[in-house]
């Protein structure tokens, strides 16, 4: 599944999606930078509550798919383009990170 | 054996805004070079961390890369306050980091456990007071 379908299909709205065609594997919820970068794989969903800058410098070093801001969390316009002009994919979702998971269910594994 | 590839840069001790640079210029110059996506994340992950560590703890510090035939050597360097017990700082867990590191998603006390984790060797020479250089080698070959 792309980073374009899994916002279409699970109605998560597009913060900015610089490489909608990435392909997705597997998913990683933290909001700690270090253990993100200790255990999520590339390819994966990143879901997270933190939305500063270090963000996305994690999410372009560990290069992961995209990542899913929970909570209703979003990006200053700043980091959107910080986020753009580093090939960052960040969707957002106005739900808890549980049952942000829960939409991956099934389909990101 | 051809002169390995030498990048250097200067790292910016107080600003967490801006750490992160020569991290992103190295994963640049890598995928320039042609190396493999797994190898270009260990690399950048790990060059990454000692940053957030210079910044942290050091006031910032250099970092020089190597990029030889059959490997990358990352070299960080600061003046700062030194690791009073390496053993320690090398538990996953435990960290010195300031509660306002700790607000922006730092100082989980993975920093140097990561630059092992992602690294062939690491070796780190540190002198309470003078400060600490910390040498990785990721293989490539």
């Amino acid at each position: 599944m792309t980073v374009n379908e899994l916002s279409v299909e699970c109605s998560f709205d597009a913060v900015c999606v610089p490489d909608g065609e990435r392909e997705i594997s597997g998913a990683y919820i933290g909001d700690l930078l270090s253990w993100v970068m200790g255990r999520a794989n590339a390819g994966n969903v990143w879901i997270t509550i933190m939305s500063n800058v270090n963000v996305i410098a994690v999410a372009s070093l560990a290069d992961v798919a995209c990542v899913i801001l929970a909570e209703g969390v979003s990006l200053d316009d700043e980091l959107i383009k910080t986020a753009t002009k580093k090939g960052v994919n960040v969707l957002k979702s106005d739900l808890p990170a549980f049952e942000t998971a829960m939409k991956l269910s099934g389909k990101v594994l | 054996m051809s002169e390995p590839l030498v990048f250097h840069f200067d790292i910016d001790g107080n600003d967490f805004s801006a750490a992160g640079q020569a991290s992103v210029q190295i994963k640049k110059s890598l995928r320039q070079l042609g190396l493999s996506p797994e190898i270009i994340r260990r690399v950048s992950i790990a060059m990454y961390e000692g940053e957030i560590n210079m910044v942290i703890h050091a006031s910032g510090g250099t970092a020089d890369v190597k990029v030889f035939e059959d490997c990358i050597e990352i070299i960080l360097a600061d003046k700062g306050p030194g690791i009073k017990d390496i053993d320690m700082a090398m538990k996953e867990g435990y960290s010195t980091a300031s509660d306002t590191t700790r607000s922006l998603g730092f100082g989980a006390g993975m920093g140097l456990p990561n630059m092992k984790r992602y690294t062939d060797d690491m070796k780190i020479e540190s002198t309470v007071g003078v400060g600490t250089t910390v040498t990785m080698r990721i293989n490539i070959a």
